[in-house]
């Protein structure tokens, strides 16, 4: 098990290596498809996200008092946001991203280009998750995109994650999917040679 | 047959009960499927990490009454009643629990008009909440529900064979085939370990609603029919020697269950319908007594 602590900068990153399993402690921005969006066509961002973490999830968040309270924060499907991630680590140098399900070709070239990761968190598991938002410190875009799509700066603890893209060009997603390719080829071949024994 | 006023509180109660608990809670059969892959998962790998989550992630869950999963899915309902039942009624009691849900926070604000991209954050619309009824020549009223989230049914898949790219000839072997396909297709992006449930025949329609049916059934549930009962079984066990495992972290476990039936077909045609069932299986069921309030849970 290993440690990320805010602040966070290139050299923590590069450090990562795919299947590392990791506890992040510090500052989280949500950002999902109305933010990532919003970046590509040229939208000021409200946040400074150099060395920044975005986490791909629509959060249910509660105003009690006047305080915001997050009630379930699971990671949301990350391929959707392919098409504009790596130009976030381009211009905005973020060094992470947290979400579900892997991501694709131009996101892994931007993680190896830029000096970022891809951390993969548990889907489904949003109580386990919210427990770990210590506070919500911000909130920006909410009046635009409303809640779910807003950026929510955060406060984690020991939010558990998994490298599955690191910035070496490594990928978790295609290892598995070649490797349980290949296995299922073998699978098939030893059905049909026990047939034939018949 | 009417229900009067009593009866329709009650009924409206047992309802939003239902929403509640099958939100919240992971039933039995499914819990000791998760359990034993916890088990079965090696130390210090990230599937066994996954799974540990995972595991705490349905004990907080229910001791918190919230939420298993934020995604709280399509609102699947399936309805074994009486001759004579009011379904008319029903739903409109049903459709006032679902709202009511929704503001409990029972049910995520979920369902979107598809042509002006508006949440009614209600969960009502067109085709949502999705309710099937069936006539029984029982007296009682038998209420199921799942929910279904988006991840999964996304990787969802429907065959026709043969399938020349797979070599899925039109019998049980090719059918083998496609549902391996699906499983590896699939990865972990439904958020597995999954289930699967699966109709062979049918028409296309008629085979994903079949194969949704499946997943009623327990896990623990044996299949009447030989042939399909070895399938099931056999499907499981090459599945978790895949490798994709929890998440598709690679690991041992990448399916907890699956369950397959078959309808007629044409001649002419040979589909294989298959849903995928996330981890976050939620699915429950009540009956009702004459007053409308819940006398057994079913799962
Ligand atoms: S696939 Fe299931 S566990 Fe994953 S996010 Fe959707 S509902 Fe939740």
């Amino acid at each position: 098990m290993k440690k990320l602590n805010y602040p966070f900068d290139e050299k923590q990153i590069r450090a990562l290596k795919v299947g590392d399993m990791v506890m992040i402690s510090g500052k989280l921005f949500t950002g999902r498809d109305a933010v990532h969006k919003y970046l590509h066509e040229g939208g000021k961002s409200p946040v400074n996200f150099k060395n920044q973490i975005i986490y791909h999830c629509g959060p249910v968040v509660l105003e009690k008092g006047g305080k915001y309270e997050v009630m379930a924060a699971g990671p949301t499907t990350s391929i959707r946001e392919e098409p504009y991630q790596w130009e976030v680590m381009r211009d905005h140098g973020i060094v992470g991203v947290i979400g579900k399900g892997g991501m694709g070709p131009k996101t892994l070239e931007g993680c190896r280009k830029y000096g970022c990761v891809y951390f993969h968190a548990i889907g489904g598991a949003a109580q386990v998750l919210a427990e770990k938002i210590k506070s919500v410190d911000d909130v920006y875009l909410k009046e635009k995109f409303g809640s779910p799509e807003a950026i929510w700066e955060l406060t984690v603890e020991d939010f558990p994650v998994v490298v599955t893209m690191d910035s070496h060009g490594g990928s978790l997603h295609s290892v598995v999917e070649g490797e349980s390719t290949k296995a299922l080829a073998s699978e098939l071949k030893k059905k049909k040679s026990t047939a034939k024994k018949k | 047959m009417k229900l009067d006023k009593d009866q329709k509180k009650n009924l409206y109660d047992s309802m939003l009960e239902l929403i509640r608990v099958t939100s919240t809670q992971i039933p039995e059969d499914v819990q000791k499927e998760v359990l034993k892959a916890l088990k079965r998962e090696k130390k210090n790998t990230t599937a066994k990490y996954a799974m540990e989550i995972i595991d705490k992630n349905i004990e907080l869950a229910k001791s918190k009454s919230q939420p298993l999963c934020q995604d709280t899915g399509t609102v699947l309902v399936y309805v074994d009643h009486p001759v004579g039942f009011n379904q008319g009624e029903f739903t409109k009691i049903f459709e006032k629990a679902v709202v009511d849900a929704t503001k409990k926070g029972y049910l995520r604000q979920n369902s979107v008009d598809t042509l002006t991209g508006k949440n009614d954050s209600m969960n009502l619309g067109p085709g949502h909440p999705s309710i099937h009824f069936h006539e029984h020549k029982k007296k009682s009223l038998e209420v199921k529900m799942m929910l279904k989230g988006g991840g999964c049914e996304n990787v969802g898949a429907q065959y026709s064979l043969p399938n020349v790219a797979l070599e899925a000839g039109r019998d049980l072997d090719g059918v083998r085939k496609v549902i391996l396909d699906a499983v590896v297709k699939a990865q972990g992006k439904g958020c597995g370990p999954g289930v699967l449930g699966v109709t062979i025949g049918g028409d296309r329609g008629s085979g994903y609603i079949a194969s949704k049916e499946q997943l009623l059934r327990t896990l623990d549930d044996k299949n009447d029919i030989p042939a399909l009962k070895k399938l099931e079984k056999d499907i499981v066990e090459t599945s978790n020697r895949l490798g994709i495992g929890p998440m598709g972290f690679g690991g041992k476990t990448t399916l907890l269950g699956c369950k397959i039936s078959a309808l007629n077909r044409l001649p002419a045609s040979y589909f294989v319908s298959i849903s995928y069932m996330c981890w976050a299986f939620r699915r429950q069921g009540v009956t009702l007594t004459g007053k409308q309030k819940i006398s057994k849970w079913l799962y």
